[in-house]
């Protein structure tokens, strides 16, 4: 059995079945958050939210997104520059916690 | 091949039909006007693109001939309503009577438009070799409107679609435009237009355009008028390419779950004829492709028994296709037809 059926994504709705007031809560901030020009373009935002994406390890977000992107006028290159972007910062955040690892080696009189 | 084949099959059973959709609707789909003729008067094209709706390539050999010509310039003379003379094709300039079209329509007060694919200035005829590098001033000095194909302002999805190379020579031609007069103001309109490079919508039209205009100011000092965004229709080259990649039946599904009622009132079949390059006639060039022949009366419609009257009180025929026409923010051969 798969757990990340692509089909499932037409499912999200079903998350609200035991709690419809609060799906439809996020439901109207995630639209207004994503959907729509604003400061940002729809394409920058799908841009951000294919970084995101990648970033989270979403599949479902990736699938959809990857096809938001080229509906908002993307291309390969730039799509590619997101996950770039995503990648350097997780690897950043990563490099960031060895100032941790020296300061416990100092601690411990190693360095 | 029967029309039932052409037109392929409906994705699912319970698929909704275009008719039955826009009448659940209310909406009207009677024919407005004849305000455009439309010629596609070649199937032979220097290029063979990925997504070509017609099938052209330099291998195809149809050429409109000059009584169809002719009996298409008399249209033109008789009935003031049709202002716009549209030459397509296949590449239309292959056509041996492409420039007599052009300049006796001119003649007779007509706009004139020519969907040209840029390369063919710099490629000439695949078939004789014969130089075409003269049309840039050609279309100058007749005042055509170009309307040139250009899938993104960048080489990758421009030679994905339409051919290793093809963007070099794009912007070879763009500048050649450019360089008589053509995008600097409105008299000698450059226009292009961009399709999706695969089974997804076309982004908004007004985003894109700025796009398109900034990148190609920026990197090759093109200048052009406006962008129009179309949908790629699942019919012959991209149908066969949909079916190979195993996604027709989900383009459909996106195309008819992005049914936008606000289009209808702009589809370009009701504004317009099609003209095969026998003679025949079709609401639209995708129906052209799919023979899907427009009937005026019962009878079969062609150049030679139009009679304009008739052929306002014909039923324009509709298609699964119809859908790539009203998805999202529309699609026509003059790009989106809702905001």
């Amino acid at each position: 059995m798969d757990y990340y059926n692509p089909e499932d994504l037409q499912r999200f709705a079903e998350v609200g079945e035991f709690n419809e007031d609060l799906m439809n809560k996020f439901f109207e901030y995630y639209n207004s958050a994503t959907s729509r020009d604003g400061a940002l373009t729809k394409r920058e935002k799908a841009l951000i939210a294919l970084a995101v994406a990648h970033a989270e390890k979403c599949p479902y977000c990736i699938d959809a997104y990857t096809t938001q992107c080229l509906e908002t006028g993307a291309d390969p290159e730039q799509m590619t520059e997101a996950v770039h972007v995503a990648a350097s910062m997780s690897a950043g955040v990563k490099l960031i916690h060895a100032i941790q690892m020296k300061n416990a080696l100092r601690k411990n009189g190693a360095i | 091949m029967s029309r039932q084949t052409k037109t392929g099959r409906m994705p699912r059973k319970n698929v909704r039909s275009f008719s039955r959709e826009v009448e659940r609707r209310g909406l009207g789909t009677e024919p407005l006007t004849v305000k455009t003729l439309q010629a596609n008067v070649t199937k032979l094209c220097n290029q063979a693109c990925t997504h070509c709706h017609v099938d052209a390539s330099p291998m195809r050999t149809e050429q409109m001939n000059l009584e169809c010509v002719s009996r298409c310039l008399e249209i033109l003379r008789e009935n003031d309503c049709v202002e716009n003379l549209d030459l397509t094709g296949g590449a239309p300039e292959l056509n041996p009577h492409f420039d007599y079209f052009v300049t006796e329509a001119k003649k007779l007060g007509k706009h004139v438009m020519v969907r040209h694919n840029l390369t063919v200035t710099l490629d000439g005829n695949p078939r004789t070799g014969e130089e075409k590098t003269y049309l840039p001033r050609f279309f100058a000095e007749n005042g055509v409107e170009v309307i040139s194909s250009l899938p993104y302002y960048s080489e990758y999805f421009t030679d994905k679609q339409r051919g290793k190379g093809v963007f070099e020579k794009s912007v070879e031609s763009l500048k050649m435009l450019n360089g008589e007069g053509y995008g600097r103001g409105e008299d000698l309109r450059l226009n292009l237009v961009y399709n999706p490079a695969g089974a997804f919508l076309p982004p908004g039209q007004r985003n894109l355009e700025n796009d398109f205009k900034r990148k190609l100011k920026e990197s090759h000092d093109i200048t052009f008028n406006s962008l129009y965004v179309m949908t790629n229709m699942p019919i012959n080259r991209f149908e066969k390419d949909l079916k190979r990649r195993n996604i027709y039946d989900s383009y459909i599904e996106k195309l008819i779950n992005a049914f936008n009622p606000e289009t209808v009132n702009g589809l370009m079949c009701r504004n317009m004829l099609s003209v095969g390059y026998d003679g025949k006639i079709y609401d639209c060039d995708f129906n052209q492709m799919l023979e899907m022949q427009a009937l005026a009366e019962g009878e079969p419609l062609t150049v030679f028994n139009l009679e304009l009257e008739t052929v306002m009180k014909r039923k324009i025929k509709f298609g699964t296709h119809c859908f790539g026409c009203t998805a999202g923010s529309g699609s026509s051969c003059g790009g989106q037809t809702a905001s």
